[in-house]
């Protein structure tokens, strides 16, 4: 059983196990348009809360991708290297940015859950 | 760019409730109320445009008739442009100039007749441009036309779908103007644009703006484009985004507009800050506006640092962002004038790596433009 997690900043958190799968939601890929460049991170960096992992620049603009727990980073999908569309065509799905081994999975709580997140993307449009 | 307070409302052109009714995402541009894409978005929206027909909605900027004895000579003295080299019906682009030669805006001057201007300049600049030269050319009459929409209609199949309307404008040859009647309405049609394709810009009074653009749009060749398509596509084409790549702090020399002050200009002077110009002229301007072809995929945006391969700071780029015509990212920017010869290799600084960068001549992507039958 999966449970997903999201920031203010509008990044997921899938967390299966100790790993949490990252990326940005649906709402994010349609604001910033077009995602036409992605630089991930190497495996193995250990990130902070909070801290900048990765960045999505769209036509228009470069944006950071924040990590929404603290941990070491332990793969990244390369393929939206070669093909950054796929963060706009499949977010959640085959447009994944990067896996956070989770250093402290009470981090998770100060997280939104699917429906806090909804209502918030809802007073955000 | 001189935004308006954020707290100021917004205004609105008469094509406001078309792109809401078209799903567009507004988003505040130089006081207005202005559609950055539409529902496609701006890669495909930029694509369209390269491919077919795209239309822009232009109102925003400002539009006036500028008349009187001598107006010819009169507005030479605010800018470099060889106004009187220009045969009636005739545009040419220009700059209006400070004191010390730097540009206030760049803008397009048609010659009507011998004694009336048409003008069209930036939006964020017009108020300021129109009290500049009602300031300055006090005998003139401005009339500032605040009541016509301006649409652009630019594309390699642009002169297809308009002269269906309007038989006779795919002979326009670029830069040129011609006033048409239709619908009992008269358009100032000018063969023109800022994408680096063949097109047109189409003055049409507020009432009937609307309308037009519908029957543009019936055309399924024809689609609306954002302004972010715009500065996609006018960065491809190595025109000027005025207050990024132009402002009062650089010269025409400086900002590589030199192809637009004629020889007699260039000898003559006898417009603000010529002495500056020319000097710039004689002995090299100390920067130039330049383009960068990035060699890898990551863009370098407004305000990166350009170095050299020594690691010293030669300058900064303007304008940039990913090409999608090209499907890599591209820049402009001012280097010193050691560094600006296209074909030298520098770097651009984003977030503290140093992308490889090689200086390249404008436009980056071939323009389209109709020279004539």
């Amino acid at each position: 059983m999966s449970e997903t997690r999201y920031t203010k900043d509008h990044e997921y958190i899938r967390v299966e196990g100790d790993v949490g799968i990252v990326g940005i939601t649906d709402f994010a890929q349609s604001q910033l348009g077009d995602v036409v460049f992605v630089e991930l991170p190497q495996a193995g960096k250990v990130v902070a809360k909070g801290a900048e992992a990765a960045v999505v620049e769209s036509v228009k603009a470069a944006s950071e991708v924040y990590a929404p727990v603290s941990g070491e980073v332990v793969d990244v999908n390369g393929a939206i290297e070669g093909q950054p569309g796929l963060v706009n065509e499949d977010p959640a799905g085959k447009g994944w940015f990067l896996k956070i081994k989770i250093k402290d999975k009470a981090e998770l709580s100060e997280l939104m859950d699917e429906a806090a997140y909804h209502a918030f993307v809802s007073s955000c449009s | 760019m001189a935004d308006a307070s954020d707290n100021a409302p917004l205004a609105v052109t008469p094509l406001n409730a078309l792109h809401r009714a078209s799903g567009a995402r507004m988003v505040p541009f130089a006081g207005y109320d202005m559609p950055v894409q539409y529902p496609d978005g701006i890669l495909t929206e930029h694509l369209h445009t390269r491919d077919k027909a795209g239309l822009f909605d232009v109102s925003h900027m400002g539009q006036a008739f500028l008349s009187g004895p001598h107006v010819i000579a009169r507005f030479e003295s605010l800018v470099p442009g060889d106004i009187g080299a220009l045969a009636q019906g005739r545009i040419r682009y220009t700059q209006l100039l400070n004191e010390e030669g730097g540009i206030l805006d760049d803008m397009m001057v048609t010659r009507l007749s011998d004694d009336r201007l048409f003008l069209v300049v930036n939006a964020a600049c017009k108020h300021q441009d129109f009290a500049h030269i009602a300031r300055a050319l006090p005998d003139l009459k401005l009339d500032i036309l605040d009541t016509r929409a301006l649409l652009a209609l630019q594309g390699p199949l642009a002169a297809a779908v308009l002269s269906k309307l309007l038989p006779g404008v795919e002979l326009m040859p670029f830069m040129s103007a011609k006033n048409v009647m239709h619908g009992g309405v008269e358009l100032y049609i000018s063969r023109s644009g800022y994408t680096g394709e063949d097109g047109y810009e189409i003055s049409v009074p507020d009432a009937q703006a609307e309308s037009f653009a519908k029957t543009l749009l019936a055309d399924e060749r024809v689609k609306l484009i954002g302004l972010g398509a715009r500065d996609s596509l006018r960065l491809e084409a190595g025109l000027c985004l005025y207050g990024h790549d132009i402002d009062t702090q650089t010269t025409p020399i400086e900002g590589d507009l030199i192809w637009s002050i004629s020889k007699r200009r260039r000898a003559e002077g006898g417009f603000p800050g010529a002495a500056h110009v020319q000097k710039h002229i004689a002995e090299g301007a100390p920067r130039k506006r330049v383009g960068l072809a990035l060699e890898g995929k990551a863009p370098a945006r407004e305000g990166a640092e350009i170095a050299d391969h020594a690691g010293n700071i030669v300058g900064r780029v303007t304008s940039g962002g990913f090409a999608p015509s090209l499907q890599k990212p591209i820049a402009m920017g001012y280097v010193d004038a050691a560094h600006a010869a296209p074909g030298t290799e520098l770097n651009l600084i984003v977030r503290g790596k140093a992308l490889p960068a090689r200086v390249v001549a404008f436009p980056f992507v071939p323009t389209r433009y109709f020279r004539g039958p």
